[in-house]
């Protein structure tokens, strides 16, 4: 019997939640607030979404907050006094039905924040998650992940990986230790797997490249700049692809408050957007809409698996249903595989 | 978590403020706790991110020696937010300092070797950290030559410390100010900074150029040296990519697959060619 299986009856998935919840962890899920989608802190099953595809915004926050204090300044008779948050008060989180690519996600978030200084308060927060993640059984036109090496039930990043049964109870496959101490520590939740446990079907998501060769293609690419331009004519420089992106990391460090008492925080950022590289005597590096476009391709498909082995893309789709200008980011790498050299 | 967080910054008392041309000043700064001056080393070409509290933070080199110790020296043009902030401070006021960061120029690797550098106007604090850790150890080197342009006698940076390189016998300065930018009592050259290095024409035999300046200044300065016979290799320059971290994780600063804070920002013109045009 694989003991790296066990399974999950449907009916005690609202056991799992109190449980992790009485234990002081915070459980974000998938919840439909009007319209929308996404990781919001939940306690009972019956707020988990049903019928969607992807959460608009991608669960990065939980390690990567979208405005993080850096530390707090106070500036006083006794001069200047720096004081910084205790990141060991944090609370445990539970990313519960994550979708693979969200999990993978977090791959090039660490080789970001750990590939040469290491970040602490990125490492820290990322000690407190445990994601229990859920095979995709469907998908949409914008999904892609199967192009970028992953899948709808790849297990990268996922300390848990769920996968739904035809009865509707859960295979639950335990891929890390932070994995197995929580499936231990429930022994009545988590049951031995049935030898002949066959999951229901996966979402099938086409092949539309190979990022592999991809990444080779773009290396000789840089200099076209007809196939550049003609992809990012209708571009905004908005960044709302950035801020959606599970891989995305860029920020801006600002000040707020006044000169006697303040914070000094770190913001998402993107490359898409106008000032990002612009140097204070007006010189820009990347002054028009097509050379950022490159440089988003590029960085992620290019430099940062030559740089950091990883890939900055998990293929999840979200940056093209968040355009607004509907430039779809998997047509886009198709016709790069297309262009004649 | 052992590790510290790397955005908090050392508390840097100003000691002294030198006015050096219109808009630009010197601060000598000293470490608020003496334990972390005393911890404190850094070698030349790296950079740091000096704060306001509640203004922000902005990138520049350490424009002071590494031999000389006690204290690190920045120079700044008032330009943008954090910039005018600076110029509004005064003697005995705390600003924020994270450093040292980026690679360095590699000065052991020279020994025996003339110098040559070349800078044009804001961009001598770079160099003067080196030319000063350079002087520092004269006896390593053979020739040291300065060339050193701005658009006017009044935008020339460290006048006094012009002064005292043009006095001693074992540099060889040359000063000049873009047409136009003379005054009637100029007594140094008068031409852009190429046009003059053209004109003087210095040997590359067993020479290293440094090269510090405008985007535009690098451009046609290059192709002289190339004449000249200056190879890529033994040609070094300093870049100033928009930074936020300084620690290769904001993303600002990238180049192709390098990061300007972790590569750099000392590259060698050879290492240069190989990077997008994106600085």
């Amino acid at each position: 019997m694989d003991t790296n299986k066990k399974l999950l009856k449907s009916q005690s998935l609202k056991d799992l939640l109190g449980k992790l919840t009485q234990s002081g962890k915070t459980v974000y899920a998938p919840k439909k607030v009007r319209e929308q989608v996404d990781f919001q802190s939940i306690t009972s099953p019956e707020e988990l979404a049903q019928d969607y595809v992807q959460t608009v915004q991608s669960p990065k926050s939980a390690v990567f907050p979208r405005v993080e204090e850096l530390f707090r300044f106070r500036n006083g008779p006794e001069g200047v006094k720096l004081s910084e948050r205790d990141m060991s008060a944090l609370p445990e989180i539970v990313l519960f039905g994550a979708r693979p690519c969200d999990a993978a996600g977090l791959q090039p978030l660490r080789a970001i924040f750990t590939w040469d200084y290491q970040d602490a308060l990125f490492k820290s927060r990322m000690e407190k998650v445990t994601i229990i993640s859920l095979a995709c059984q469907t998908s949409d036109e914008y999904c892609f992940c199967t192009s970028v090496g992953l899948g709808p039930g790849d297990p990268t990043g996922s300390d848990i990986l769920l996968t739904k049964l035809p009865n509707g109870d859960y295979l639950a496959e335990i891929i890390t230790d932070k994995g197995k101490s929580l499936t231990d520590s429930m022994p009545e939740l988590f049951l031995p797997a049935p030898a002949d446990a066959k999951p229901a079907a996966l979402a099938d998501v086409q092949v539309k490249f190979n990022h592999e060769e991809l990444s080779k293609k773009l290396a000789s690419l840089f200099d076209r700049t007809d196939l550049w331009v003609g992809q990012s004519l209708r571009c905004l420089g908005c960044g709302a692809c950035a801020f959606v992106c599970p891989a995305c990391a860029c920020f801006d460090v600002q000040d707020e408050g006044t000169t006697h008492d303040g914070v000094r925080l770190r913001c998402w950022d993107s490359c898409g957007c106008s000032l990002f590289t612009l140097h204070t005597s007006g010189h820009n590096p990347r002054e028009v809409q097509s050379q950022r476009w490159r440089q988003r391709v590029m960085h992620k498909f290019s430099y940062m698996p030559e740089r950091l082995n990883v890939f900055g893309c998990v293929g999840c789709g979200r940056c093209s249903r968040a355009c607004p200008v509907d430039m779809d980011i998997k047509e886009h790498l198709t016709a790069v595989m297309e262009v004649k050299a | 978590m052992n590790d510290a967080n790397l955005y908090l910054p050392y508390l840097m008392r100003i000691e002294n403020i030198t006015d050096e041309a219109p808009g630009v000043k010197t601060f000598r700064l000293t470490f608020q706790n003496p334990e972390e001056g005393e911890k404190f080393d850094f070698k030349s070409g790296q950079f740091g991110e000096y704060s306001v509290f509640g203004e922000g933070e902005s990138t520049f080199c350490i424009a002071s020696s590494p031999t000389r110790k006690g204290y690190i020296e920045c120079t700044f043009r008032q330009a943008g937010r954090v910039t005018n902030a600076l110029s509004n401070l005064e003697i005995g006021d705390t600003i924020g300092f994270r450093g040292p960061y980026g690679n360095i120029f590699p000065i052991e690797d020279w020994k025996g070797k003339n110098l040559l550098f070349i800078a044009g106007g804001i961009a001598l604090p770079p160099m003067r950290c080196l030319i000063w850790n350079c002087l520092d150890l004269r006896d390593w080197f053979k020739d040291v030559s300065i060339i050193y342009g701005a658009k006017t006698v009044a935008d020339l940076v460290y006048k006094h410390e012009l002064d005292e390189w043009s006095k001693r016998p074992d540099v060889k300065l040359i000063t000049t100010v873009d047409p136009g930018g003379e005054t009637p009592d100029w007594k140094g050259d008068i031409g852009f900074v190429p046009t003059v290095l053209d004109k003087v024409a210095p040997s590359s035999k067993d020479t290293i150029a440094i090269v510090c300046g405008p985007p535009i200044m690098i451009k046609f300065t290059f192709p002289v040296l190339t004449k000249l016979g200056f190879g890529p290799d033994v040609v070094y320059t300093t870049l100033e990519n928009r930074m936020k971290c300084g620690i290769g994780k904001c993303g600002r600063c990238n180049v192709g697959k390098y990061f300007v804070c972790k590569d750099g920002p000392v590259f060698t013109f050879s290492l240069l060619k190989e990077l997008p045009p994106e600085y």
